[in-house]
């Protein structure tokens, strides 16, 4: 579909916009770090965001859908926004991008493995030791499991490989 | 709708067949989830009473994705159906409405059941109504940490021998009475198998399921309560139509026609009691 200069314009305002629109749990990344978004499209002024949930049962989908359509509505020139959650592709883990990765980290929960290894424990985002431990594969939220840092002997958590 | 969700022409066979299959799935997950739930501050330990609430709220999740699909296909509010329908419209598994029982009872009912939700997944995997075999393949990756949890679980109280293996004994005993509904799909077996909703048969889904489980038992030395589970294709096509009258004894009723025990009463009870107190508020 052939789109016109003012929408390609109004399309990387929205992306822009998008970024403000942080995780509810995790402040400081973003849902397009998370990997969560699936698609942007603007007709005219009106603007439609697809959305990939992390988890199916994710309590925070409905918050999150508020925060994007309310983001979205305060730009200039959007006259309504439709926010969907989507799973033709299925949410995974790798889809969180390699700044999303350093910022978990900074956040002090440990980035997920790049593969299902529920047996060994990443290395701590506090001290970066490799000495840890797995603790619990269920942690605060659906997404995160909870690990132990012997180096440090802090208990730390870590975003599950899915 | 602007996507094509099915190749095949949505017909009011197709639609029945669907909705049901959906009510199965949600219900089940929804029976498991509340029950998985009430472990929160009982459970031995810590690290358990997380876990179990994590697969609560995965399993409640899962529940609320098959109610929205049955609300985009027939209109009728999530919440309604997941709160609002009375016990012989439910379509839960009754081994999935018991008590918990004690935590032998809890891992076996939980370990039996997370094989056949993953065995039942895979199917679906081949669905031809593609809300539904995405959804099977997103929920699918998260499954796998509760098949772990009570497969480790379950060889742990197993090997532990004692008190904790005769325990474990017992609870495959009564979990063996209830198991026979689980893997019938109701009066629409037929219509499922045709449509390309679910492509496989009963027979399929349990022989799927026994052969995960079978080795697990060897593995332990459990003993292997047999043949109970062992369900033929007779027994299968007898339990579908199998009546709701007086002479239906507790282990033919099945759950997938609305034929439950008192527990599923003493469930909904207590789960649908905010529901009920102001039914149709936003909480």
């Amino acid at each position: 579909m052939a789109e016109s200069r003012t929408e390609t314009k109004l399309l990387d305002r929205v992306r822009e916009a998008l970024r403000d629109v942080k995780d509810p749990e995790i402040p400081t990344l973003s849902l397009e770090e998370l990997g969560m978004v699936r698609k942007i499209d603007v007709e005219g002024n009106h603007v439609s965001v697809r959305l990939l949930p992390t988890f199916v049962g994710c309590p925070a989908v409905e918050l999150i859908r508020g925060m994007v359509a309310k983001r979205i509505l305060e730009i200039e020139d959007v006259q309504d926004v439709e926010v969907t959650f989507v799973m033709d592709v299925a949410w995974t883990s790798d889809m969180i991008t390699h700044g999303g990765r350093r910022k978990l980290s900074e956040f002090g929960i440990a980035p997920p493995p790049r593969q299902f290894s529920p047996k060994s424990a990443p290395s701590c985002p506090y001290c970066g030791a490799e000495d840890t431990n797995v603790v619990s594969l269920f942690g605060p939220t659906a997404c995160r499991a909870v690990y132990y840092c012997k180096s440090c002997q802090q208990p730390f958590e870590g975003m599950k490989f899915v | 709708m602007s996507m094509v969700e099915t190749t095949r022409p949505l017909t009011q066979a197709y639609k029945d067949a669907l909705v049901h299959l959906l009510l199965v799935l949600a219900d089940d997950d929804l029976a498991f989830g509340h029950r998985s739930s009430q472990w929160l501050g009982l459970a031995p330990d810590l690290e358990e009473d997380i876990a179990f609430s994590s697969i609560a709220q995965d399993e409640i999740g899962h529940a609320a994705f098959f109610y929205r699909l049955v609300s985009d296909l027939a209109g009728e509010d999530a919440d309604a159906l997941a709160f609002a329908r009375p016990t012989q419209v439910r379509k839960n598994a009754r081994l999935l409405e018991q008590q918990n029982g004690d935590w032998a009872y809890t891992i076996a009912r939980a370990y039996v059941y997370n094989i056949f939700e993953q065995v039942r997944l895979e199917a679906l995997l081949a669905s031809n109504y593609l809300p539904l075999q995405q959804g099977a393949t997103k929920i699918l990756r998260e499954e796998r940490y509760h098949r772990l949890h009570m497969e480790t679980w379950f060889l742990r109280l197993a090997e532990a021998g004692g008190e904790a293996r005769f325990r474990l004994e017992t609870a495959v005993e009564h979990v063996w009475a209830d198991l026979s509904d689980l893997f019938t799909l109701g009066n629409h077996q037929h219509d499922l198998i045709h449509e390309g909703i679910l492509p496989t048969t009963e027979q399929a889904l349990y022989e799927a399921w026994l052969t995960e489980v079978k080795p697990m038992f060897d593995r332990s030395s459990l003993y292997w309560p047999g043949n109970r589970g062992e369900l033929t294709s007779e027994d299968l096509s007898g339990a579908t139509t199998a009546k709701v009258d007086g002479s239906t004894s507790e282990e033919e009723r099945n759950g997938r026609l609305g034929q439950h025990s008192e527990h599923l009463d003493e469930l909904l009870q207590t789960m649908t009691e905010v529901y009920r107190s102001e039914a149709g508020a936003t909480w």
